[in-house]
């Protein structure tokens, strides 16, 4: 397989922005958007006239977009309101950059989601399950979840790991959403959504909008942020059961376990370069099948291997250190990949991973991804 | 005996042999005349080799349970009164993915168990393949 070493390093993250998170009922997705937008621009210190790319995802018309900010693309790409699509995005941006298409992308991403009651299940998103009462993303991870339980003997409280270090997480996160800590027995007595999960393995749902800003690397040295570069990057997807949505048999420990491996390769690291992992956490056993399809630990494992604190600041592996879509936002990986960004700025004030160097970005999906980002 | 208030399946053309043929007590996944790929929910071509030649074939009514989750939330206000209720994901003998509900309740339940298909008239119209563990006799 192809590497793609002559890609690594070649993009750079010179800005990110992002809005309030919480319930804004009075603005839409392009005023949200905006926000996100403006405040992007304004820390890279580049003219807002000088994106000639356009990446949009959960926003409903990119022209519209493009009206509101005041920008003519040479480049623009609209993405589906699906959580797997921030990984899809960046590498795409990537490869804009990359063939001279153009030279300042933005990349935006908004969800009122909040505001506007969006459930995630029944009549939203029907299926040929729903007859019998099967629906919703929750219920798909649920499912594998248990599988995950018989087949490996893993634990609810083993699961509660997860969830337990976001929160802890977003304590320390300035205006994460959810930010009161709780304990392994609070999961376990949480109400039962679709069990074997319950309430606190369920990810937010809030409203708010993320922008990152990506061009070459050498058009970000003169950025007047401390350029953030994309050392690699991988996937797989994974569509032949689609008729279950959001679910695979395997826990797409496979295609995760390539992505992954693409990924390490074009940038020249490996799991011990790793000094935080941000990972697409909408529902915790996510977590554990993405820490198995990348190798952190062998499969069937990652119950033992969270247990202890491993995910916490401080522990072997950081992950989520925003508190992720548990308890920072639902910004369906957009917000984790900019927490990798200010991670390696050293930004990021109390929940800071100390030298950190190397962050990786992993999400495992339908469309599993993972992207590697360092400050080389 | 009051309405059925719980969701009932979209028949559209690709699918409605599956619902006739249950409405007959017949489980049935659409196979290819040319490769013998046996799949299910249908596909207007088959998704191993791609031909035109599809037919619906009955299966065993036997399979092996994969996982099984309880609902506690109900997403579609008829469900409320069955809450929690059970879901299964069966193995079909002959290879397909299903979900369903696992009927008896999930004593006993563990994964590779054995499962069989129980026939649940919801309506004049509409029979819905459900699942119950294969107790030893």
């Amino acid at each position: 397989m192809d590497a793609l070493r002559h890609l690594s390093d070649k993009v750079a993250v010179i800005g990110v922005g992002n809005t309030a998170y919480g319930s804004f009922p009075d603005t839409d997705e392009y005023g949200l958007a905006a926000q996100a937008f403006r405040s992007a621009v304004a820390e890279c210190g580049i003219d807002k006239n000088e994106i000639d790319g356009l990446l949009v995802c959960r926003i409903p018309y990119y022209a519209r977009m493009g009206e509101v900010l005041g920008i003519d693309p040479r480049w623009t790409m609209t993405m589906p309101p699906h959580g797997r699509m921030s990984g899809m995005g960046i590498v795409e941006a990537v490869l804009a950059l990359a063939t001279g298409q153009a030279k300042y992308v933005a990349l935006l991403y908004a969800n009122i989601g909040r505001s506007r009651r969006v459930n995630y299940g029944g009549d939203e998103s029907p299926s040929v399950w729903d007859s019998f009462g099967f629906t919703s993303p929750g219920a798909a991870h649920a499912m594998m979840f248990r599988r995950h339980m018989e087949l490996y003997g893993t634990t609810t409280r083993q699961l509660a790991e997860v969830p337990v270090a976001f929160r802890h997480h977003g304590s320390l996160t300035p205006g994460a959403v959810m930010k009161t800590p709780f304990t392994i027995d609070d999961h376990e007595n949480a109400r039962p959504i679709v069990a074997p999960l319950r309430l606190l393995d369920y990810c937010l749902i809030n409203d708010g909008a993320v922008c990152m800003i990506l061009t070459t690397s050498d058009r970000a040295r003169d950025a007047r942020q401390k350029p953030v570069h994309i050392s690699g990057f991988g996937g797989r997807d994974s569509f032949k059961t689609s008729a279950i949505a959001n679910f695979n048999i395997g826990f797409w420990n496979d295609e995760v376990e390539e992505a992954g491996r693409q990924a390490y390769e074009m940038a020249g690291v490996s799991h011990a370069d790793v000094d935080a992992l941000m990972c697409y956490d909408n529902f915790s056993p996510t977590v554990l099948f993405s820490l198995e399809g990348l190798g952190f630990c062998p499969r069937g494992e990652a119950g033992r291997f969270v247990e202890g604190g491993t995910l916490r600041l401080g522990g072997k592996l950081p992950t989520n250190t925003d508190g992720g879509h548990l308890s920072n936002s639902y910004m369906q990986g957009w917000a984790l990949n900019v927490e990798a960004v200010r991670q390696l700025r050293g930004d990021c004030g109390e929940r800071q991973v100390p030298g950190a160097e190397v962050i990786q970005y992993v999400q495992a999906t339908p469309c599993s991804r993972s992207i590697i980002y360092t400050r080389r | 005996m009051t309405a059925y208030s719980k969701p009932l399946p979209r028949l559209d053309p690709l699918i409605r042999p599956f619902w006739e043929h249950a409405k007959a007590g017949r489980l049935t996944v659409q196979r290819c005349d040319d490769c013998g790929d046996r799949h299910f929910p249908p596909s207007p071509i088959c998704p191993a080799c791609n031909s035109d030649a599809q037919s619906w074939m009955p299966v065993s009514g036997r399979g092996t349970l994969e996982s099984w989750v309880a609902f506690h939330r109900a997403y579609w206000p008829g469900y409320q009164p069955d809450l929690p209720y059970d879901v299964c994901l069966v193995r079909l003998a002959e290879g397909p993915l299903l979900v369903s509900n696992l009927l008896g309740g999930t004593e006993g339940a563990k994964l590779g168990a054995a499962v069989e298909v129980v026939f649940d008239d919801v309506t004049d119209t509409i029979t819905l393949p459900k699942w119950k563990l294969t107790r030893a006799t």
